[in-house]
């Protein structure tokens, strides 16, 4: 983390570097980078979190219980906020909820004491900005699907006057076309800012033990230390906060497109 | 800031990136969403179903319970007023026994006092006409003993007879 000249940069964590396995697709090349191994990382960690749930014992162990408690909360804020169709896009926004929730709490695992930098996947915004753009598709299709042109009434809410239409329906269309957006970068940053205050702050804990005036750098560290226990347990809140907010901002959406108003 | 640096068109990673989180997220929406998914969902589906099918039947053996518990009461009570019914009968019955038994006892007795009382009375006037015929027997013979006279004997019955009877 640090560079030469012991400046500390706190972005560098953020960068993609390839670790090989290039391919070429479309043009394109594609390489095994850092980011797609902590992806794969968060997935394999996930299987292996959800196959400790499928004992499928009547009286659930600890873990199983753990498993389905994540599957109860999820499908029970689908059913709460779409009714029994929810159950049909429980798959998805689980699988969303579940890889976010993963690849926020890896990212923040202290694995840089053994060498290993972990690299947070949802700190790209081209990540959660696809991941936004594929609930906000799923919203288009199966509000078109559903309701053909009818769907355009979105726009327009219930008990609106008539002459209040023309000025309402470019606004609710203008925040309906800012929502994919808003979902992703909400999420990016979110993690972003987290990330880059820990280590700015674990820059101050390296710097002051090294400045030339021990004793006062000593205190900014241990200072910056206490601050950094408590910055990473809200960040560890923010990791779960912002995964269930992409899964239920998704589930709402959805709720939009299957049940109108 | 390398996350804003992918977005322009000649970055290297951002094919990567998508490439990748398209293949992993794919990977985790088909095995874990659709494939593990369902049946921890069925799981707990299948649970939540037994433990209401269990609460029913606990509920129906309750009120099985209950009535089992009401037909007992009802049927000891039966049984109970039947036994009752059987003493009363009984005490009924042996009162009316011996009532029979004593009317037929004492309709006996007053029979074999009546019998007696008619014998005493026979007994009594046999013995009176003995007593006047023994006594003017005894007045016929005092007479002759006393004056010589010979006493018919009717007189002497006669005369007895108003001596005795006043």
């Amino acid at each position: 983390m640090a560079a030469e000249s012991g400046k500390i940069d706190p972005m560098h964590q953020f960068e993609v570097t390839p670790l090989g396995g290039g391919f070429h697709l479309g043009g394109h090349e594609i390489l095994f980078t850092n980011s797609a191994l902590w992806m794969v990382v968060a997935a394999i960690t996930l299987g292996i979190f959800m196959w400790g749930g499928m004992r499928r014992q009547l009286v659930p162990g600890r873990w199983q219980a753990a498993v389905e408690g994540f599957t109860g909360f999820i499908s029970s804020m689908m059913t709460q906020n779409i009714g029994s169709e929810g159950r049909k896009f429980t798959p998805y926004v689980f699988s969303l909820f579940m890889f976010i929730l993963f690849c926020n709490l890896l990212g923040m695992l202290p694995l840089g004491v053994f060498g290993i930098h972990p690299f947070t996947v949802t700190s790209h915004i081209a990540i959660t900005g696809v991941l936004a753009l594929v609930s906000f598709a799923i919203v288009l299709v199966v509000g078109f699907w559903r309701h053909g042109l009818h769907f355009f009434s979105l726009f327009v809410p219930h008990g609106t006057p008539l002459p209040m239409i023309p000025i309402i329906a470019p606004i609710e269309f203008v925040s309906f076309m800012v929502r994919p957006f808003s979902l992703g970068l909400r999420l990016f940053v979110a993690m972003t800012a987290g990330h880059v205050l820990l280590k700015v702050l674990s820059g101050f804990v390296i710097n002051g033990f090294n400045a030339e005036t021990v004793w006062l750098g000593s205190i900014v560290s241990v200072l910056s230390f206490i601050l950094m226990i408590g910055i990473s347990a809200l960040e560890l809140l923010v990791a779960g906060i912002q995964a269930y907010v992409f899964a239920l901002l998704t589930s709402l959406y959805i709720n939009d497109a299957v049940n109108l108003h | 800031m390398p996350q804003i640096a992918q977005l322009t068109a000649d970055n290297w990673y951002l094919a990567s990136q998508l490439f990748w989180l398209l293949v992993v997220f794919a990977g985790i929406y088909i095995v874990i969403g659709r494939g593990m998914l369902p049946k921890i969902e069925a799981t707990v589906d299948a649970r939540d179903r037994k433990v209401a099918d269990d609460l029913a039947a606990a509920k129906a053996a309750h009120a099985a319970a209950d009535g089992l518990e009401e037909s007992y009461r009802q049927q000891s009570e039966a049984s109970r007023a039947a036994a009752q019914k059987a003493v009363s009968d009984a005490k009924d019955k042996a009162a009316r026994d011996a009532e029979k038994r004593l009317a037929k006892v004492d309709a006996e007795l007053s029979e074999k006092l009546a019998a007696a009382e008619a014998d005493v009375g026979a007994a009594r006037t046999s013995a009176m006409a003995e007593i006047e015929s023994v006594a003017a027997e005894a007045a016929t013979d005092l007479v002759a003993k006393l004056s010589g006279v010979k006493v018919a004997a009717t007189d002497a019955k006669a005369a007895v007879k108003a001596v005795l009877h006043g």
